[in-house]
Order: C-alpha cells, then sequence, then structure tokens
C-alpha cells in the first residue's frame, strides 16, 4: 500500500510531462517522432527487439525478443503478433510463446516455422538477426491453463504448435507442480522435433513428466508411430478421463483428437488452439458465409460486393463513391479471404483494411462492421 | 423497347459561348481504348509499389519532422530576427510537406497497402484544423467522385467564389476578389468549413442536425491546434511569448497561402471544362478518366517544386490515381501526356506563374456579369456516348 502511495506523485508527474510533450506532437502521436530517432524508444507503441536467434531444425527458428517497457506478459498457450516489414509491407502474424510465463527475463521465445508459402516465416526463418525490431502485441487468447492447476496433464502438440504446449509444461516445470504431465508430441520424423534435447532433458530431470514422441514419416525410434488414435491415447494416457487435456497442431492432428474426444464422450476436458492458415478456396467460388462481427450479423455469401451485402444485411457501413477511390467504405476484413474486382487480386490475410465496394468474399469471410 | 443506341451526349466547357476552334472528337472506342491503356499503367505501378515507395515516404517524414523541430527550436532565439524568420520559414515547410506530400496522400490510401498504423488512411491526422474523417468526404469522396459536375463538385467555388463561367452570376459575385484573398488567407479554416455547406444552411437547405456533429469535429480538431501553436508552444518560450506567438501564425499563413495556390491552380486555370450531372450520368470507366483529364490542370516545375506541391503539381495523374502514391505522378505523366496527345485531347499544363495567373485573372473576370466580359471558353472536347435508350 505504501508503495503505491509514495509512487503515486511521481507517476502524476510523469503522466502531466507526457501529455504537454503529447499536445506538442498534436495530430501526430510522439512515438511518429521517437521512432525516426530510434525505434525501440517509444512511448505507446509495443515493440520488440530481436536479441537471439537459433536455427534447431532445418525449417524452424527461434527468435528470443526483448519487448519494450509497454509489454505486459503473457500467460502460457496465449499469442502475440508480430509485425514485419517485407519490401515495404507490414505483414502480421500470430505467434504463440515458448517460454514459461514466469521466465524472469522479460524475454520472449517464439520458435516459428518456415511454411512453403509462408511470406512472414519464411523471411524470418532466412534473415532474422540480432537488432532486429518488430512490432508486437501485448499476448491474447483464452487457450491457457486453468488455475489451479491440474491433478493430471495431457500436452498434446504437432510440428509448430509444440510452442503454447511447451510453453505449458516449461510454466508448470518452474512452479513446481508436483501433477503428473505426458507431453505427447507428433512430427515426420526425429529431426523435425523441436526442442528435442531440452524436452528429453525436462522429462529426465522431472519424474513426473514423461515425453512421448510419436512420428509419422519414420519408423524406428521414438515411442509412436503414425497418426493419433485411440490406441496411441491408451498407450500414453489411460487415465485420460481424469486429465485435462491441452492441444495445438495442424487440423489432421485437430481433427483426430476431436473426434475420439467426441466418441469417448470427453469433449469438455478438451482445450485446443487452431493454428491453421486461411484456406485459398477455388477459383470462381462463391459460396460460404459473411460475417459482420461488430453487428452480430451473418449473412449468405451472395457474390455480391462486400458493400452491398452489407446493405442487403440490414447495416448501413459509411460509404462514398462506390467504386474504390474514396477510401470511405475502408474496413478491417478480420478473416478470410476477399478479391478486389478492380484488380481480381485475392487476399487472405487475417486483420486487413479492405475497401467494400471494390471487394466480394470468396467464401468465408469476417468483417468488423 | 429497349436497345443501344448511339447518341451524342457533349461535354462542353463552360456555358454557350463563342468556340475559337472546332472542339476535340472523341469516339466511344477512343474512350474505352485511353481507359483500357490508364487501366494498365495504373496495374504496372503498382505491381512495382515496394521498399523503394515506403523509403520515399519516410525520408519526407522525417526531413518534415527535421524542420518542424528546427522551426520550435528557432523560436527560442526568436529574440534575433534572422532566427526569426528561419525558424518561421523551417516551420513553414514543415506545416507544406505535412499537408501536402504528407497528409492529403496519405489520407488518400495512396500508402495503405504499407500496412503501417502510422500511415493508415483510416486514422491519419494532419497538421491543419480540419479533422481528417470530414475533409475526407468533402474531398476524397466529393470532389474526386463528382471532379468538376456543376452541382456536384462543391470544390467549385468552394460556395463562395464564381470560378466556372457556367456558374450563374449574381450582385454578391461583385466580392469575388476580395472573398478568393480571405479564402487564401485563411485557407485552412476555409478547407475546415468546407464540408458545412455554409451557404446551404443560410439558406435552411441544411439542418442543424445535420451540422452537429461537424462542429463536435472542429472543436477537437482545431481546438487542439489552436493550444498547440498558440498557446503551449508560445509559453514553452517564455518572454519570447508574441514573437513566437507570431511566428506561428505566420507559418500557418505561409502554408495556407502556398496550398491554397497550388489546390487553386489543378481546377481551374484557363481551358480547364466543367461538366453537367445530365453528361455525366452513367459514365463508364473509360468516361470517368476523361473527365478526370479534362477537369484537371498541373503546374510544371523541379523536383523540388513537386515534392512542395505534394505532386498536386501533377493534379491530372492525380486524379486520375487518386490512390496511387504521389511521387510517382512524375514517371507517369509523360506517359499520360503521350495518350493526350495520341487521341488529340488537352493537356492543360504551364509554369506557377502561368496557371495562378489565369486563376486570378478568373476571379477578377466572373465577378463581373457576364455580359461585361468576353467569353473566351476553349474549344471542348466533346466525347461520343454509347447509352442506353430508356
Amino acid at each position: 500500500m505504501s508503495v503505491a502511495h509514495t509512487s503515486r506523485p511521481a507517476e502524476g508527474r510523469r503522466f502531466s510531462l507526457l501529455s504537454l510533450f503529447e499536445a506538442m506532437a498534436t495530430p501526430h502521436q510522439l512515438d511518429r517522432y521517437l521512432e525516426l530517432v530510434t525505434p525501440m524508444v517509444t512511448v505507446r507503441d509495443l515493440r520488440a527487439e530481436v536479441v537471439g536467434v537459433q536455427r534447431s531444425t532445418a525449417d524452424t527458428v527461434t527468435l528470443t525478443l526483448r519487448p519494450t517497457r509497454q509489454w505486459r506478459g503473457f500467460r502460457a498457450g496465449q499469442f502475440v503478433q508480430v509485425g514485419v516489414v517485407i519490401d515495404g509491407v507490414r505483414h502480421t502474424r500470430c505467434y504463440s510463446p515458448a517460454n514459461a510465463q514466469s521466465s524472469t527475463d522479460g524475454h520472449v521465445e517464439l520458435t516459428i516455422k518456415a511454411h512453403p508459402d509462408g511470406l512472414v516465416s519464411q523471411y524470418l526463418h532466412a534473415q532474422a538477426r540480432p537488432g532486429l525490431v518488430l512490432d508486437l502485441s501485448q499476448a491474447a487468447g483464452e487457450f491457457t491453463l486453468p488455475s489451479p492447476r491440474p491433478r493430471r496433464l495431457l500436452l498434446v502438440s504437432g510440428g509448430s504448435g509444440i510452442t503454447p504446449v511447451l510453453s505449458m509444461l516449461r510454466t508448470l516445470v518452474d512452479e513446481e507442480h508436483v501433477g503428473s504431465i505426458t507431453f505427447l508430441h507428433y512430427a515426420y520424423t526425429e529431426n523435425d522435433v523441436a526442442y528435442l534435447d531440452e524436452l528429453r532433458a525436462l522429462a529426465d530431470a522431472n519424474a513426473n513428466v514423461s515425453l512421448v514422441l510419436a512420428y509419422t514419416d519414420q519408423e524406428a525410434g521414438g515411442h509412436l508411430h503414425g497418426f493419433f488414435g485411440q490406441e496411441h491415447l491408451d498407450a500414453v494416457a489411460p487415465w485420460y478421463a481424469d486429465a485435462e487435456t491441452f492441444l495445438c497442431g495442424p487440423p489432421g492432428l485437430m481433427r483426430g483428437v476431436r473426434e475420439v474426444y467426441r466418441e469417448l464422450g470427453i469433449e469438455d476436458r478438451l482445450h485446443t488452439e487452431e493454428f491453421a492458415p486461411a484456406a485459398t478456396p477455388a477459383e470462381g467460388e462463391a459460396g460460404g458465409a459473411v460475417s459482420f462481427t461488430a453487428s452480430g450479423v451473418t449473412a449468405d455469401n451472395s457474390g455480391a460486393t462486400l458493400l452491398e451485402q452489407a446493405e442487403a444485411a440490414g447495416l448501413h457501413p459509411e460509404y462514398g463513391c462506390r467504386m474504390g477511390i474514396c477510401f470511405s467504405c475502408t474496413t478491417v476484413k478480420t478473416s478470410g479471404c476477399t478479391r478486389n474486382v478492380r484488380t481480381g487480386d485475392t487476399d487472405t490475410d487475417p486483420d486487413k483494411a479492405i475497401q467494400l465496394c471494390v471487394s466480394v468474399p470468396v467464401g468465408d469471410v469476417a468483417l468488423d462492421i | 423497347m429497349f436497345g443501344l443506341s448511339l447518341s451524342f451526349l457533349p461535354f462542353v466547357g463552360g456555358a454557350d459561348g463563342p468556340r475559337n476552334a472546332a472542339p476535340v472528337v472523341l469516339s466511344h472506342d477512343q474512350v474505352e481504348e485511353i481507359g483500357r491503356e490508364l487501366d494498365a499503367l495504373r496495374d504496372r505501378t503498382v505491381a512495382d509499389l515496394g521498399a523503394e515507395d515506403r523509403e520515399y515516404i519516410y525520408k519526407i517524414i522525417k526531413a518534415q519532422r527535421g524542420f518542424e523541430v528546427a522551426g520550435r527550436g528557432l523560436m527560442y532565439l526568436g529574440f534575433f530576427p534572422p532566427a526569426w524568420i528561419a525558424g518561421v520559414g523551417a516551420l513553414g515547410v514543415s506545416k507544406i510537406l505535412d499537408n501536402m506530400e504528407i497528409g492529403h496522400n496519405v489520407m488518400h490510401g495512396q500508402y495503405d497497402w504499407m500496412r503501417e498504423p502510422g500511415l493508415n488512411s483510416r486514422v491519419f491526422e494532419w497538421d491543419t484544423v480540419c479533422p481528417a474523417d470530414q475533409w475526407k468526404h468533402s474531398h476524397n469522396y466529393m470532389h474526386h467522385t463528382y471532379t468538376n459536375i456543376l452541382g456536384r463538385d462543391r470544390d467549385i467555388g468552394y460556395g463562395i467564389l464564381r470560378i466556372d463561367e457556367a456558374q450563374k452570376w449574381n450582385p454578391y459575385y461583385l466580392g469575388n476578389p476580395v472573398y478568393a484573398f480571405f479564402l487564401m488567407m485563411l485557407f485552412e479554416w476555409g478547407v475546415m468549413m468546407h464540408d458545412l455547406e455554409a451557404e446551404n444552411v443560410i439558406q435552411g437547405k441544411r439542418k442543424w442536425r445535420d451540422v452537429k456533429p461537424l462542429l463536435k469535429g472542429w472543436w477537437r480538431k482545431a481546438g487542439r491546434q489552436v493550444l498547440k501553436d498558440y498557446v503551449i508552444f508560445p509559453a514553452l518560450t517564455g518572454p519570447l511569448f508574441v514573437p513566437t506567438l507570431l511566428g506561428n501564425v505566420t507559418a500557418n499563413l505561409i502554408r495556407n497561402v502556398w496550398a491554397y495556390s497550388i489546390i487553386f491552380c489543378g481546377h481551374f486555370p484557363t481551358g480547364v471544362q466543367s461538366f453537367t450531372e445530365d453528361e455525366t450520368a452513367e459514365e463508364t470507366r473509360g468516361e470517368w478518366y476523361v473527365r478526370q483529364m479534362l477537369g484537371s490542370a498541373n503546374i510544371e516545375g523541379s523536383p523540388l517544386f513537386h515534392i512542395m506541391s505534394g505532386n498536386l503539381s501533377h493534379q491530372i495523374e492525380h486524379h486520375l490515381f487518386p490512390d496511387l502514391p504521389a511521387h510517382r505522378y512524375p514517371e507517369m505523366a509523360p506517359l499520360v501526356k503521350a495518350l493526350c496527345e495520341k487521341h488529340g485531347l488537352p493537356y492543360n499544363t504551364g509554369g506557377f506563374f502561368k496557371q495562378i495567373g489565369s486563376v486570378w485573372a478568373k476571379i477578377f473576370k466572373f465577378a463581373l456579369p457576364p455580359g461585361l466580359v468576353s467569353s473566351d471558353t476553349p474549344p471542348g472536347v466533346i466525347v461520343e456516348r454509347q447509352k442506353t435508350a430508356a
């Protein structure tokens, strides 16, 4: 209590000085001045500097980030958005920190798999080096460990989906959690397992942690082979009904686990985090649904422009020229694929500003109106 | 009953009056070819956007912020006249760059493709009293969609001036040069009040209900601008309050005169055509392009001049491609000009003094009743339109 009291006047002084500087910088934000001097000095914006780069497998890179002081930390299993400039354009992607939420150095550790078509992941895999400054969002997401911690835990991951559940494992070990933890990880081969040495060391050092490695493309070595099925579950966690399961991985693994849990009637014990890239629908497809998330309205995609579809759904988004020149109707597309009728270009990036009057949805699209 | 019929709908310049030469006639096919070629030019430029454009705009932003900081700093030496003059100059340059090459262009969405939160058309604000959202309505939408269409484009005379022969004269317009002078000096306030449509409010055509949200925006935006330039920065120089205040007023004045002059050169020099609503109903993309070219005028000058005018010296290219980064207009201009020459279309350009001179000549001329002045409407361009008969 006394700490709070003594620090208040100082904070008040800082605040008023900050507002004076902000008034002087108006109408621009102070960070728009500061970033020109050095990108890591900001008053409002959260950024992060790459301080460590490690390429542990052929197609993954592990980045250690030092966030600016605005960083509020994260809970194991949450994700952050990372922004990076590639050929003049800032691209943003979601990644889950892999380090323990309890780590005290304030760093964020991301392990990124370079997908063949992944612009950002390819760039970071090839180009990331210490000193690179990235945009960072505060952590978000509900895929977290409950408090108090469950007595028994099954952590299941596949490929690069390892990061949020590894963060959970590291957090639990840090907390000296006494319950049993089974870590089941799927990879093509042993060479594709990120963090292999660390996983083995954690399992060796902690009697309550058992590591199960499952390989889908390798027949020798490891503990299990092939894809997830009930036999895998029976083999590694026969007590599954008495545990909480946390799952993150590619769509095939997610489907497989969900199906088994549904058949067993224990879906409520399964917690998942999806990391599937937006699918690019086939040419000429006009199906799907348009969700106007801020209004809570959903309508079938009629194939018309998003402005017309929004109006047909009874909404009144702002618009001007209705021909793509005035930008009055620019709106954030939160997810899905759209096609620009003027250029024919398709866009699958999430959280992108699009012009409603010249964009048509291709499959499911969600808009923030 | 319904069918296609070929009809002539002329795009005529000004009102009826004697013509010096025969008008240019553009066939429907020519118009569509112009549309295709301009679309192709647009596509080539869009495909080429990248890191260089990002570096360019950040270079301009750095220069602008540098001039601003230098200008504010020099005010602390405001007791020494050369320092005061240098400070005012730096601040004036900063405000011009902020409004023209940065603000105007960013708010057109020219840099939205960079997905940089600080350069996004939806959230950008500029160093002037007009709130960005109101300006985007009056400018990006009203002016750029309905360029030079009488009765639709409120930039024709801004509801204050008679700047086109087709605007009906009345005795109020005798004050035309005086109104223009005050508009020039107080340009940022004029821009702010543009969306109000004051003459419609006075005539009772516009309701208080429509106006109220505008006033709130003014209070918020202009309040902060005034506080910054006329209270906070002068106060920060302590005993130099008055010189700093006068310096900031002068810098705003410099920006006003410059912005007004560049903008008036964009649409009002001799030779620019205006259009009627009937002529432009249900335009094709090609026809829209042609109207934008005929309704705009360029200013010739050095690269520095183009930067200081926000590349609005390439008003023709800007009106064809309002959402492409403006620093690309100089490289596009020769191609647009060649396209005009190929089809015999006028490409209205000239030095700054020629263009601004003809603007002021118009302001004086159109102050007088039509009977007292000669009509020297340039040859218009007639566009053959294929129109669906109802």
